[in-house]
């Protein structure tokens, strides 16, 4: 069967955190259940359809948790060994201003007004969303990205040459390009602890949050969570989980309190993975190789089939006119 | 021994030959200090000083990265260096393929003396546009990568990488005759000249490929180009408005060298110059009704009318009415009339509308949901600088061949070869 073709990602800790983990109902629940049944949907023989990795890894960001202690922000710079930040972790005047991730930081947590309770703002946290057909990977030129069984897409600096179209195509704005390095300029951004979780352990991000915002495991499990939690508790959440659909689907999701253009969210994109929207020019190329030398041929044909009859004409009506003489 | 003696002054006697015959194609058949002596003009002397300014910044973007010469960030990832050095100025770059097509394919006999000019600008312009590759691209010396190294093959970027660079061969080859001219290689020309179709047949393919490329980039895009310009047909759109802009960039260029290189031009080119004015302009006039209803149609496929009387609505109507819809009634006038200076005024409106297009899908309504969009509009100085240069080394390039090369006439010697 088709199932034995893609790896299986290796067995590594399942839903993990500090404060919350799934409990072992649902868990099993997932496993009887719901992994196998996407697993072979996923792969269902002949379908044209690729509907990402089975029993891939994901994260869930509930923004309801989030206190804006930037706890993530520090952990995942210690862990990918980035340069220290101007300003320390704790030092809550970054919020003044809103930050991207950059060629310095995989991710940054910034705080929003919140309308119903100005007391209370809100947190996101900003990082790849890891999405399961990423229009990255399909934009790069030179396949310098890969999507990992894992649920991860990293990236190979020794492939790329800088052309910055996966910055273009990200419908999320993440790929950083260090733009102030003259000769060895790379793309940065978020690769989900890849190292990491293949040693079996979890995002620094998701090990160090100590308010219970950040969920990592299996995606097909956290999307039940959320489910979950948003049946649990509907004044809580906004019915909607962020990542699920969104361009064909993430493998980072978020839960919210308020609606997700409130925290900046692209709540434009389409449902369908981005490689769909190009995928048709792409079929039209070869296409245009085979039937434009026929087309132009025959033009060119046709052009010195005329030149040709009028030459005779021309001939036949001079030799007309010697006769005459 | 005076064997040895003789052979060697005679080799150098050819050789001193071939160093006066070589100088005089250099300097065409001028002596050094003449030939310096014509370089001191007011076009060469403003040349020289925007080169001189150039210079520092070509030399910061690889000692301090690009950051300190162009204005790109994580959100617009591609400035005005490539807006202008692709996606504005290849459009016009397809008039080799345009007037090629014209005389070889179809059999529009009268445009056999522009097909040269017009191989010329285009397979220029291609070599142009790769080089603002190599001062944009983070790592330069890998552009070749996405043909050897590595492939990318669901990428349109790989798809244009591709076929630029067949293009650039193509043209290469198809311009090689009128090198081989130059150079009196008889034997050579006589094989470049026996290929002509199928690369002309080849470059027709290339072209469109690319040229919808450009366009099918953005297809990946559509949460950020706004959805006035984003489009599922973007390639119809881009290739279909790089055909009139294509005749217009001909037409002009024949303009330019009619007027600023007339000595090299022979009479069949000086007398052919008005017809073919009028009948690009009548082309481009064509094309310009056509990539006028495809706009039209985009909009009603993706029902976005409502979104016309908004900001961006307005700003696409200056583009749509202004800049496609004036031009276009302009070339009809001037094509009626026989007036080859409203043509010549209409092919360049529609150049610069062409321009106004590729920007605007590439900076002005990139990523226009954004806070503090629009803050990146304006490129610093040192973007522009680098601008202004690739230009100026482009068009005293074509000063040079155009000096030296039988572009504009037929040398008596080759008559009926091509």
């Amino acid at each position: 069967m088709s199932d034995s073709k893609r790896p299986e990602p290796p067995e590594g800790p399942m839903c993990l955190t500090r404060r919350s983990f799934l409990s072992i109902s649902v868990l099993a629940g997932a496993a009887a259940l719901g992994t196998p049944a996407i697993a072979r949907s996923a792969q269902g023989q002949g379908s044209p359809e690729f509907k990402g990795w089975p029993k891939s890894y994901g994260m869930l960001t509930d923004f309801t948790a989030c206190v804006g202690c930037r706890s993530c922000e520090k952990a995942c710079n210690e862990a990918n060994r980035m340069p220290a930040p101007e300003k320390p972790f704790d030092d809550a005047s970054v919020f003044e201003e809103s930050r991207w991730p950059s060629a310095t930081a995989y991710t940054v947590v910034n705080r929003y007004k919140n309308s119903a309770d100005s007391s209370r703002p809100l947190f996101r946290k900003i990082q790849c969303n890891h999405c399961l057909e990423p229009a990255c990977a399909t934009a790069c030129p030179i396949h310098a990205y890969t999507k990992t069984p894992e649920g991860a897409v990293i990236y190979n600096k020794d492939l790329c040459f800088g052309c910055r179209y996966c910055v273009v195509a990200c419908p999320f704005n993440i790929p950083a390009y260090d733009y102030s390095s003259p000769l060895d300029a790379k793309i940065v951004k978020c690769i989900l602890c890849f190292g990491r979780i293949k040693e079996g352990k979890i995002p620094a991000c998701a090990e160090a949050c100590p308010a219970g915002a950040l969920t990592f495991g299996r995606r097909a499990d956290l999307l039940k969570l959320a489910r979950k939690r948003i049946i649990d508790s509907p004044e809580k959440y906004i019915d909607h989980i962020y990542g699920e659909r969104e361009v064909g689907g993430t493998s980072w999701l978020y839960l919210s309190g308020v609606p997700f253009e409130q925290l900046g969210f692209p709540t434009n994109l389409p449902e369908k993975p981005l490689i769909e929207l190009s995928k048709g020019y792409l079929s039209t190329v070869p296409v245009i190789f085979t039937t434009f030398p026929a087309i132009f041929g025959m033009v060119y044909a046709v052009m010195r089939h005329n030149e040709r009859a009028a030459g005779k004409e021309e001939r036949s009506k001079q030799h007309k006119e010697v006769d005459h003489e | 021994m005076s064997n040895s003696i003789q052979d060697a002054s005679q080799t150098s006697s050819t050789s001193g030959e071939f160093r006066v015959w070589f100088m005089n194609k250099l300097f065409m058949g001028m002596s050094v200090e003449d030939y310096a002596r014509s370089l001191a003009t007011p076009f060469n002397l403003a040349s020289l000083l925007i080169l001189m300014v150039s210079v520092p910044v070509f030399f910061m973007r690889y000692t301090r990265g690009l950051a300190s010469v162009i204005d790109g960030t994580n959100a617009y990832p591609w400035g005005i260096l490539l807006s202008w050095g692709i996606f504005a100025s290849e459009p016009m770059y397809a008039a080799g393929f345009v007037v090629a097509a014209a005389y070889y394919l179809f059999g529009m006999k009268s445009y056999r003396p522009f097909v040269r000019i017009a191989v010329l600008g285009g397979m220029l312009g291609y070599i142009f546009a790769a080089s603002y590759l190599l001062i944009d691209l983070g790592r330069p010396w890998r552009i070749y990568y996405p043909m050897l190294i590595n492939f990318g093959t669901s990428s349109i970027l790989f798809i244009v990488a591709w076929h630029v660079s067949l293009y650039i061969t193509v043209q290469l080859l198809e311009f090689s005759p009128a090198l081989l001219e130059w150079l009196e290689a008889r034997r050579l020309h006589k094989w470049a000249v026996s290929g002509t179709v199928g690369l002309i047949i080849g470059g027709v393919i290339l072209s469109t490929v690319h040229q919808s490329a450009l366009g099918a980039l953005y297809l990946l895009t559509p949460g950020k180009v706004h959805p006035l310009w984003y489009s599922g047909q973007l390639p119809l759109l881009f290739f279909s408005s790089a055909v009139y802009t294509a005749m217009s960039f001909a037409l002009l260029l024949v303009f330019v060298a009619v007027r600023y290189f007339k000595g090299g031009c022979d009479a069949e080119f000086l007398n052919g110059a008005t017809a073919l004015t009028l009948g690009l302009g009548k082309g481009a006039a064509l094309a310009m009704y056509v990539y006028f209803a495809l706009k039209i149609l985009a909009l009603a496929q993706d029902n976005r009318w409502g979104l016309l009387f908004t900001p961006y609505g307005y700003w696409y109507l200056v583009e749509l009415l202004g800049f496609v819809a004036i031009p276009m009634v302009i070339f009809t006038i001037g094509v009626k009339l026989e007036k080859t200076g409203l043509v010549r005024f209409a092919a360049l409106y529609a150049v610069a509308g062409t321009v106004l297009n590729r920007v605007n899908v590439n900076i002005i309504t990139f990523n226009w949901y954004l806070p503090d969009h629009l803050h990146h509009i304006i490129p610093p100085w040192t973007e522009i600088t680098m601008v202004l240069a690739m230009v100026t080394i482009q068009v005293l390039v074509f000063r040079w061949i155009m000096n030296r090369f039988p572009v504009t006439r037929e040398l008596p010697e080759y008559k009926g070869t091509h």
